[in-house]
C-alpha cells in the first residue's frame, strides 16, 4: 500500500544524503520526496511516498526515526490531509489549440508559456486530480512533464 | 612558549587542533590510537607537547578502530581513534562498520582536506560522511572551528548513550587551525535524539504474567545486557523465576556460563541444549538480542509455540525479523530491576514445580553433544582451545578472538562467568579484528591476562601489529590455531560444495620466525602435553608471544544450523559422513 510520511528535519547539509541512503541501503520503495525548509529555517519537511506492507511501513518510519538529525515522523496516510502536487506539461502547438485551453479550463490549470511550438501548463491538484489531467492531455502528445512530487499538511 | 601564544591562550583563544585536545581531555580521554598523516599534523604537533593523553601509533588505521573498540568492550568507555584524510579515512571504515553492526561506543576523528578544496577531488581527500553514513550510528563534517567543540561533545554522548555505536567526526584542515574561543559546553541540545529508557509498567506487569504461567521458558541473552550492564539483575531475575539462559555470541558471559541454569551460546553453531530449548519453549524472554539470521536460523519455525516478550533498546530491532507478542522498547537493565521489583513472591513458589519437566528435559539434552576425532596425528584445535581455557581458570584474563572456526570452538566450548570478558566480532565478522582488540583491551588494563586465539587465515590480517605491541610492551599472547586452512570456507565447501576446496589452503610464514623478526617471542606447540606448560611459559614473557599450535585441519565445527534450516535441525557430525 501506498503511504504518505511526513519528516521533519533539522536543516543541515547531508540529512537528506542520510535519508535516500537509508531507503536504498535497506531497499525500501521511494516514489516521490520533497524537501524544503519550515517556517523556522532551522528545520526542513520532507514528504515521502512509499510503499510497503504495515510490517516494511512500520520499520521505515523505526528507522527514519533512527536518523539523529529527524526530529518528528509522522505517517499521515489515512488522516484529515490536504495533498498537493505541481505539475508542469509542455505539449505540442501544432495540435488542436481550442482543445488543450478547454482540458486547461476544466482543471483550472494555468498557462505558463505559448509560443508557435509549444504550449506549456501548469496544473496543481491532489493525485486524482493530476492522474485525470495527465491521461486527457497525452493523446495531445506530451513533449516533457515534470512533477513536483507531493507535499502534504494536515488540517487538525 | 613564547610570550604570544601564552597572551593568546590567557585569552581562552585555541586553535582547533588545540580544542581538540581539551575537548577530550573535558571528555576523560586519557589513551587514544592513530596514526598521522598531511591534514592532521596540527594535531600531531599538539600530541608533541601532551604529558596526559598517550597515543598509540598503530601500523594500518584499520587496526586503531578494532583497538579503541577492543578497549570500549572492556572498559563500556568510548575508545577514540583518530586517522587523516582519503586512505586514512577508507582504511578506517571496516573498523567503524564493525563496532555499528556489534554496537560499541567508538568516536573516530578523521582528517579532511581544506574546506575549501572539498569536492575538487583534492589530494587524499575521501568523501568520508558519505562513505561511513550507513555503517555508524552517526557522523559530523565540521565546518567551522566554532562548532568544534559543541559536535565533540554530541559526539561523545551519541557514541555513548542509547544503542551504543560509532560516531565519526571529519575535520577539515582549515579547522583545525582556525582559531576561536574555547568553551566546553554542559549539556547537548538534540531535539531529534531521545533514547527510551524505560520500558513501559504495563507490558512488564503482562510479561511477568507470560513468565509465571510458562512451563517451558527461556531467556535468551544478547549483546544489550554487556551494553546496559545488566548482568547481575539478569542472573537475578533468572534464579528467582527459574529461568534458564541462552546467551546469543554477543550475549557471551552475560550470565555466568558455570550456573546450573546456563545453557550456553545458541544460534547456528550453537550448544544443542540451547537450540533445542529455544525451539521447544512455550515463552521467550529475549533481552538485548537484534534477532539475526545466525541466532534464528530459518524465521519462520523460530520458536514457533512461544509467546515472546523482546526488550531492547532500539526499536528498529523490535518486530524487525521476530515478530513480538510483548514488545518492550527500554534501557534492559531499567527493564530488568522494574522486572525484579514487580516479582510476586506468591507466583515464585508456584513456578519450579511447574517447571520440573522441563528442566528435567534440558538436563537430558545438556548431554547431547558432538563427538571428537580422536585420530589424528596432529593436535586437535578443540582441545587446544579448551587447553588454553584450561591455563587461564582464575587467571584475570581477556580473550579476544578473529572470526572462523577458532572463534565458535571458542564462544562454544568455554565458559565465561563475567561480561566484558569476551571480545568477538560477531555482526560483521571481521577477520583481523581479534588481534588489535586485544591491543586495546590491554591498554585499558595492563594488569589483565589478555589472549588473542586466531586461525592462520585471520592472524595474517593484522599481523602488522606485532611491531605495535613489541613497540609498547603489550603483552599480548596470540594462539595461532594453524591448520594451514581457512578452516570455516573448507568446513562449507566440505559440506555444500561437494569438497572442492576451492581457495580455502593457506600458506603463511613460519609464526615462531615472525615472532621473532618482530622482536617479540614466539613458541610452536605439536603435543598436546605440551600445551599448557607453553601458555605459562607465555605468560610469564614480559611482552607479545605468539604460540604457534600446530594443528589438524580435518576438524569442523559441530553442532551446526546450516543456513535456512531452523534451529532444532541441528546436525552433530557431518551429514555426508566425511570427517
Amino acid at each position: 500500500m501506498r503511504h504518505t510520511l511526513s519528516v521533519l528535519v533539522q536543516n543541515e547539509s547531508g540529512v537528506l544524503t542520510k535519508i535516500s541512503g537509508l531507503f536504498s541501503g535497506r531497499g525500501f520503495n521511494i516514489e516521490s520526496l520533497t524537501v524544503a525548509p519550515t517556517i523556522d529555517t532551522d528545520f526542513s519537511k520532507v514528504t515521502i511516498i512509499t510503499t510497503g506492507d504495515d510490517k516494511i511501513i512500520e520499520q521505515i518510519c523505526k528507522q527514519l526515526n533512527r536518523l539523529i538529525n529527524v526530529i518528528k515522523v509522522i505517517d499521515v496516510t489515512g488522516t484529515n490531509i490536504a495533498e498537493r502536487e505541481l505539475v508542469l506539461i509542455k505539449i505540442s502547438a501544432k495540435t488542436d489549440r481550442s482543445e488543450i485551453l478547454n482540458i486547461a479550463s476544466m482543471f483550472n490549470a494555468k498557462i505558463v508559456d505559448f509560443t508557435k511550438k509549444y504550449c506549456t501548463l501548469e496544473v496543481m491538484g491532489d493525485e486524482k486530480t493530476v492522474k485525470s489531467f495527465v491521461e486527457l492531455l497525452k493523446p495531445l502528445g506530451i513533449k516533457e512533464l515534470v512533477r513536483s512530487g507531493k507535499v502534504a499538511i494536515s488540517l487538525d | 612558549m613564547t610570550d604570544k601564544t601564552l597572551s593568546v591562550q590567557k585569552a581562552g583563544i585555541r586553535t582547533g587542533a588545540q580544542i581538540f585536545m581539551e575537548a577530550l581531555r573535558k571528555e576523560g580521554v586519557k589513551e587514544i590510537f592513530g596514526y598521522p598523516g598531511g591534514v592532521i599534523l596540527s594535531i600531531y604537533d599538539e600530541l608533541y607537547r601532551c604529558n596526559d593523553i598517550k597515543h598509540f601509533l598503530v601500523r594500518h588505521e584499520q587496526a586503531a578502530i578494532h583497538a579503541a573498540e577492543g578497549y570500549a568492550r572492556v572498559t563500556g568507555k568510548p575508545g577514540v581513534a583518530l586517522v587523516t584524510s582519503g586512505p586514512g579515512a577508507c582504511n578506517a571504515v571496516t573498523g567503524i562498520a564493525n563496532a555499528y553492526y556489534d554496537g560499541y561506543p567508538i568516536v573516530v576523528f578523521t582528517g579532511q582536506v581544506d574546506s575549501r578544496l572539498i569536492g575538487n577531488d583534492a589530494f587524499q581527500e575521501a568523501d568520508i560522511v558519505g562513505i561511513t553514513s550507513p555503517c555508524c550510528k552517526h557522523n559530523f563534517l565540521v565546518k567551522n572551528v566554532k562548532d568544534l567543540p559543541r559536535i565533540i561533545k554530541e559526539a561523545f554522548h551519541i557514541a555513548s548513550t542509547g544503542k551504543p555505536g560509532p560516531v565519526v567526526v571529519d575535520m577539515p584542515k582549515d579547522v583545525l587551525d582556525g582559531k576561536t574561543e574555547f568553551k566546553y559546553p554542559e549539556k547537548v541540545d538534540l531535539p531529534g535524539y531521545n533514547p527510551t529508557y524505560t520500558g513501559h509498567p504495563l507490558q512488564i506487569q503482562k510479561a511477568l504474567k507470560y513468565l509465571y504461567k510458562a512451563k517451558a521458558p527461556v531467556i535468551i541473552a544478547g549483546g544489550g545486557i554487556i551494553a546496559s550492564n545488566a548482568s547481575n539483575e539478569l542472573t537475578k531475575l533468572a534464579r528467582s523465576l527459574h529461568l534458564p539462559v541462552a546467551n546469543t555470541l554477543m550475549g557471551t558471559g552475560t550470565f555466568p556460563g558455570e550456573d546450573e541454569l546456563s545453557l550456553g551460546m545458541m544460534g547456528m553453531h550453537g550448544n544443542y541444549s540451547a537450540n533445542m530449548a529455544v525451539s521447544h519453549c512455550d515463552v521467550l524472554l529475549a533481552l538485548g538480542t537484534r534477532f539475526s539470521d545466525r541466532v534464528t536460523g530459518k524465521l519462520e519455525k523460530f520458536c514457533p509455540e512461544a509467546k515472546i516478550i523482546h526488550v531492547d533498546i532500539d526499536p528498529c530491532s523490535i518486530s524487525k525479523n521476530v515478530p513480538v507478542d510483548i514488545p518492550i522498547v527500554g534501557d534492559v537493565k531499567n527493564v530488568l530491576i522494574d522486572m525484579i521489583n514487580e516479582i510476586d513472591l506468591n507466583e515464585v513458589q508456584k513456578t519450579l514445580e511447574k517447571r520440573e519437566i522441563w528442566l528435567n528435559q534440558l538436563k537430558k539434552w545438556r548431554e547431547v553433544k558432538p563427538k571428537l576425532n580422536i585420530n589424528n596425528e596432529k593436535m586437535l584445535p578443540q582441545i587446544v582451545i579448551q587447553k588454553i581455557f584450561e591455563s587461564i581458570k582464575g587467571k584475570d584474563a581477556v580473550v579476544t578472538t578473529e572470526v572462523g572456526q577458532h572463534q565458535m570452538w571458542a564462544a562454544n566450548l568455554c565458559k565465561f562467568n563475567e561480561p566484558r570478558r569476551f571480545v568477538t566480532s560477531g555482526g560483521l565478522g571481521t577477520m583481523g579484528f581479534g588481534f588489535p582488540a586485544a591491543m586495546g583491551a590491554q591498554i585499558a588494563y595492563p594488569e589483565r591476562l589478555v589472549i588473542d586465539i586466531t586461525g592462520d587465515g585471520s592472524f595474517q590480517m593484522n599481523l602488522q601489529e606485532l611491531a605495535t605491541c613489541v613497540n609498547y610492551k603489550l603483552p599480548v599472547k596470540i594462539c595461532v590455531m594453524n591448520n594451514g586452512y581457512l578452516g570455516m570456507i573448507k568446513q562449507l565447501q566440505d559440506v555444500l560444495f561437494n569438497k572442492n576446496y576451492s581457495q580455502c589452503c593457506i600458506t603463511g610464514p613460519d609464526f615462531v620466525k615472525l615472532a621473532e623478526a618482530y622482536g617479540a617471542k614466539g613458541i610452536r606447540v605439536t603435543k598436546e602435553e605440551d600445551i599448557i606448560s607453553a601458555m605459562h611459559k607465555a605468560f610469564e614473557v614480559d611482552g607479545p608471544v605468539i604460540i604457534d599450535f600446530v594443528v589438524a585441519h580435518e576438524e569442523d565445527v559441530y553442532p551446526w544450523v546450516l543456513g535456512g534450516e531452523p534451529l532444532h535441525k541441528i546436525l552433530l557430525n557431518n551429514p555426508t559422513g566425511g570427517v
